[in-house]
């Protein structure tokens, strides 16, 4: 326990419980058999139940698992027995929210699909080798929502505050060489 | 901003649209996605101009194969990661994001990795923030110890950076290197300590975690660091929460040394308790659950905050709050009443997990007033839950149960009901072992639950239940007011169930009918009618049960007949088999006499396991030539042994050989007041050898005080089934003599003719130097545990206790100091005592036993290790004798 909070897994199936997106940190699940099989176990506990307005939490195999569901899409995050589960919670939300935002609000199966990219990086910036990372779901989605604007593309071409902001920074990094 | 897979532009190759079926069909755009074709398309990396949009199509592509259980052989790999770094030239920010993550994916080898590192360091010292941070965090991931001390100057000087990604990638960074690389990253502790002032909240989290696991080992400088950060002001709840856990283990390490008094920074702990984060709140009030003999005062105001948890509109909450609370249900009952009434509305709570929690936490803590309404509110709630909620509630009924015997009838009413429902084997059979638990502990409940059972059976779909059922009526039936009215049930078994059953039953009737005597003549009628069943089992039983039942009533044949219908079976049941198997119909009967008692590789763990599960019905009656009551019985059974008196003592097996050797041997050494008995068990592991005439010789001159005076040898020891000599030894009464036997095995071989079987008739003498075998203290001393050991301690006489100090040298652990003690002692670790928790640098250790002459004696003993590893122990010893009590200082002194 001295360890920071760990997180195990973070899963986003759909509601047939097929994996769409899966990311998991520790060995507790070896191969990919065994990821299906706890993924399916996960999906039958919980499929009947409503998590639609608030983080549902359930045990599983010495496993806190916290959950929350939007359309087709059913969003996991999975901790150690011992965790504090409203850490876990907190990540959850944050990649709940952050998934919503970058899909614009209309978060569902095929959205996600399209946008897969959005969702690994979503994942990559959430968690490091399970240690949280960020649970800040704007920063999440920001740092995840590629930005379009190349750094380097001719000035013209970007926002007035965003040239200045670009200005200032090539001058404090001029100046500090 | 479309995905990468924008519809118009991609979904069309893939999936033919036709609008009729648009719902129906399930669109992906990764349908028909292909591992070979992905490869080829991978190509496109290596455009001399780089397509972005494209690439990190193709890139998403790859990424989603392996996310979905694809590998990729290291050819493949390594290919596709090559072109990938071929990238590094777009200056597309999206592409690098995308490019960042599958080298991740890939985990490319240390001799592949040098390709990408000078682009990574470019990135890492890049202007843009997006890519220092995952320029860190990627080259962190695939590097090694050579290259990290290359980049360590710029991974420093980005854990001070002022980007909080950048912080947060190196923090993170760190600790993930910390496993591997310890020397580096503990460099690194300035820029650290800097990062836990940050006023970012994820970065002083990141800075605080790697800091204390930089400093773990230095428990000082542990305790400093939470000693100042409580008093400061931490501003992140993830890095608060760390700190409680960091605190508490502090407060572990300062209890084991001894410190009294007012619990150190246990005021923190409670202030956390005030914290307007939730998950502060939480960590805070578990951290206080878990102290070490944490009191009611400590515990009231954690409980407090636990019990508002528990009507928050949050289930995280709620679960966090039920959960914490039914751990303390198990050690502090009495602090968890008072949210008995916030807990009983959790029982129709929608999450099923929260009302489990909450049934079997209530059935903890509540009184026996209370047992009624609550199987009345339980009862409501069974029938929408799963199985595996459902036997959590079953099992706590049961000890809820045997807490309250007067409350028997409702709680077996209740189980009565559930039994009646549907449900899954596992399930009912958790129902049945309750109700024969309760049957077995409350005599008043004996002829209600029986008979509920027997309703059970009337309809019940799983033969292993019934005829265990069967099995414990034909026990138990019989003892009953009136067995008679058990009859109908198990006779209807006889007409309506399969072969199995059938056979169960007539044993069954045949119990009744040879205990009872006035239903004698109507069993007989009943048993004559089952031998002209269909299974030639059923037909057996009941013609050999009718002949029993027909005996001519005579003392000695009623004997038999008990011990035949009632006892249990002398062989374990692998051996039987194995006999049978090989048993030749011929002439001659078979005898069960020659069939092996030893149980033979069969793990010691789990003949333990076995023995510690009495409850309900599936305990099969243990094998008799194993356990202490089985070596009691095998000695009795020899003539020779019968006079040494009293068993004291049989130790476990020893091997005296290596595995895998021609014949393998271990012994067992039986302790009696002035006598000691080796038991050696023999197999030969040679299928052409026949050994007969097996005897160990031993040879005592390094064992003073030991005689022999017997010796049994083995007549005839065949391929693969054990056999046991013995040799019996002389020793002063009482006394515990130690020494050392050397043990020669000699026999006769004779060859064996693998296709016959048959052994020729002339043999070879020869032997077989087994290992030495010695005779120590922990022999003379019974593991016997006491069930509160303060109370056992005080109640012994304080001024016979005997106290002395050891140095036990310098060992790996404080672990393994203990065990070493409690083998040389071989006596009984109290609660748990004998498991030092982690880090710790002194423990207590209970430890209680039986010294031969029956003297009760116990040990506590304290340990403390030093900054070399350096062992210390402090012995005291009560002991109903004195002398023992030196003796058992005489035994450490020696050891």
């Amino acid at each position: 326990m001295e360890l920071p909070p760990k997180v195990k897994n973070i899963l986003l199936l759909d509601s047939e419980g097929k994996r769409i997106a899966a990311k998991y940190y520790s060995g507790d699940w070896p191969t990919n058999t065994a990821k299906e099989a706890f993924e399916k176990a996960v999906f039958s506990k919980t499929q009947k139940t409503n998590a639609r307005t608030e983080v549902e939490v359930t045990a599983l195999e010495n496993n806190i698992i916290v959950y929350k569901f939007v359309q087709d899409l059913h969003f996991f995050v999975t901790g150690g027995e011992e965790e504090n589960e409203l850490i876990l919670a907190s990540v959850l939300q944050g990649l709940f929210d952050a998934v919503n935002l970058l899909l614009r609000g209309n978060a569902d199966k095929r959205e996600a699909l399209d946008n897969l990219d959005l969702i690994f990086l979503c994942f990559d910036e959430i968690i490091d080798g399970g240690i949280v990372l960020e649970t800040d779901a704007n920063v999440i989605a920001e740092k995840a929502g590629i930005n379009s604007i190349d750094p380097n593309a001719p000035l013209s071409e970007q926002t007035i505050s965003q040239a200045l902001a670009t200005a200032r920074e090539h001058l404090t990094r001029s100046l500090m060489k | 901003r479309k995905g990468v897979f924008g519809r118009s532009a991609m979904a069309q190759p893939f999936v033919k649209k036709d609008d009729d079926h648009d719902d129906e069909m399930e669109y992906s755009p990764f349908m028909g996605i292909e591992k070979g074709a992905v490869l080829q398309e991978a190509r496109v990396f290596n455009d001399a101009q780089v397509d972005p949009r494209r690439c990190s199509q193709v890139i998403t592509k790859l990424l989603y194969l392996l996310n979905q259980g694809e590998s990729f052989t290291k050819v493949e790999a390594t290919e596709v990661f090559f072109s990938v770094t071929k990238l590094f030239q777009s200056k597309d920010t999206g592409l690098r994001r995308m490019v960042y993550l599958i080298i991740k994916e890939l985990s490319p080898s240390s001799d592949e990795v040098i390709i990408v590192t000078s682009s990574l360091m470019k990135d890492m010292n890049s202007k843009i923030d997006m890519y220092r941070a995952n320029a860190i965090r990627v080259l962190c991931r695939i590097i090694d110890g050579t290259l990290l001390t290359q980049i360590e100057r710029y991974l420093k000087q980005a854990i001070v950076d002022k980007n909080p990604v950048v912080s947060s990638a190196a923090l993170v960074s760190g600790l993930h290197l910390l496993r591997t690389n310890p020397e580096i990253v503990k460099r690194w502790s300035n820029e650290v300590q800097e990062g836990v002032q940050s006023r970012s909240a994820l970065v002083q989290f990141h800075a605080l975690a790697l800091l204390h696991q930089i400093r773990q080992n230095d428990r000082l400088a542990v305790s400093k660091l939470v000693g100042s950060l409580t008093r400061g002001s931490v501003r992140s709840p993830l890095a608060q929460c760390l700190l409680i856990r960091y605190t508490s283990q502090v407060i572990r390490d300062m209890s084991n040394h001894g410190q009294s008094g007012e619990r150190p920074f246990y005021e923190f702990l409670e202030s956390c308790l005030r914290h307007k984060a939730e998950m502060v709140i939480l960590e805070a009030a578990r951290a206080i659950t878990e102290l070490d003999g944490v009191t009611s005062r400590e515990l009231t105001p954690a409980i407090t905050v636990l019990q508002l948890f528990l009507s928050s509109p949050k289930p995280v909450l709620r679960f966090a709050a039920v959960r914490t609370l039914n751990k303390v249900s198990m050690t502090h009952p009495m602090a968890v009443t008072n949210c008995n009434i916030d807990m009983e509305s959790l029982i129709s709570d929608q999450n099923r997990s929260i009302a489990t929690l909450a049934i079997t936490t209530l059935l903890k803590t509540g009184n026996e007033s209370s047992v009624e309404r609550l199987m009345k509110q339980i009862t409501n709630f069974m029938s929408d839950i799963a199985d595996e909620f459902k036997i959590v509630v079953v099992d706590a009924i049961r000890s809820l149960c045997v807490k309250f015997p007067l409350k028997y009838r409702s709680l077996m009413t209740f189980l009565s009901n559930i039994l009646r429902e549907e449900g899954g084997f596992e399930y009912k059979r958790a129902i049945v072992d309750s109700i024969v638990t309760i049957i077995r502990d409350i005599p008043d409940a004996k002829e209600g639950g029986l008979l509920h059972l027997c309703e059970f059976i009337e309809d019940c779909e799983f033969t292993y239940l019934s005829t265990q059922i069967l099995h414990f009526l034909g026990i138990e039936g019989p003892k009953t007011s009136d067995p008679s009215k058990y009859i109908r049930y198990i006779y209807n078994r006889v007409h309506l169930e399969n072969a199995t059953v059938r056979a169960a039953a007539v044993s069954t009737l045949a119990k009744f009918g040879f205990m009872v005597d006035s239903l004698k003549p109507r069993i007989t009628v009943l048993l004559k009618r089952c031998i002209y069943d269909s299974d030639d089992e059923v037909r057996d039983r009941a013609t050999l049960f009718l002949s029993v039942l027909g005996g001519d009533g005579t003392l000695d044949a009623d004997k038999d007949s008990k011990e035949f219908l009632f006892g249990s079976l002398e062989v374990p049941l692998a051996n039987m088999e194995t006999s049978l198997k090989n048993y030749d119909p011929s002439e001659e009967a078979f005898d069960i006499n020659s069939v092996p008692k030893e149980v033979k590789s069969q793990p010691l763990a789990e003949k333990k396991a076995q023995g510690k599960k009495p409850t309900g019905l599936g305990a099969p009656p243990a094998a008799p030539a194993s356990g202490f009551e089985g070596y009691e019985r095998l000695l009795s059974s020899i003539p020779e042994f019968a006079s040494f008196g009293k068993l004291f003592k049989s130790s476990s097996p020893v091997e005296l050989t290596e595995a895998e050797t021609e014949y393998a041997v271990n012994v067992v050494k039986h302790i009696f007041d002035n006598h000691v008995v080796f038991q050696y068990n023999c197999t030969n592991t040679i299928p052409e050898q026949l050994l007969e005439r097996v005897n160990v010789i031993v040879d005592a001159s390094e064992a003073e005080e030991f005689s022999e005076i017997t010796s049994k040898a083995l007549n005839s020891l065949p391929y693969d089934s054990p056999g046991q000599a013995f040799v019996a030894f002389e020793k002063p009464a009482g006394v515990p003599a130690v020494g050392k036997f050397s043990n020669t095995l000699t026999f006769v071989v004779k060859e064996v003719d693998p296709s016959t079987g048959e052994a020729e008739d002339d043999g070879v003498e020869d032997e077989y130097q087994l290992e030495d075998l010695e005779v120590v203290s922990a022999d003379y001393i019974l593991k016997v545990s006491v069930s509160n050991f303060r109370n056992a301690w005080e109640s012994m006489n304080e001024e016979d206790e005997h106290v002395d100090e050891y140095g036990l040298g310098q060992r790996e652990s404080l672990g393994e100091a203990i065990k070493a003690v409690i083998d040389l002692l071989g006596m009984q670790p109290c609660e748990g005592t004998e498991t030092v928790p982690s880090n710790a640098r002194s423990h207590t250790c209970l430890l209680s036993g039986v010294y031969i002459g029956n003297v009760k004696v116990l040990v506590r003993a304290q340990f403390g290790m030093d900054s070399s590893k350096e062992i210390a122990m402090k012995l005291a010893v009560r002991a109903e004798d004195v002398s023992v009590a030196e003796a058992i200082h005489e035994i450490v002194a020696n050891g």
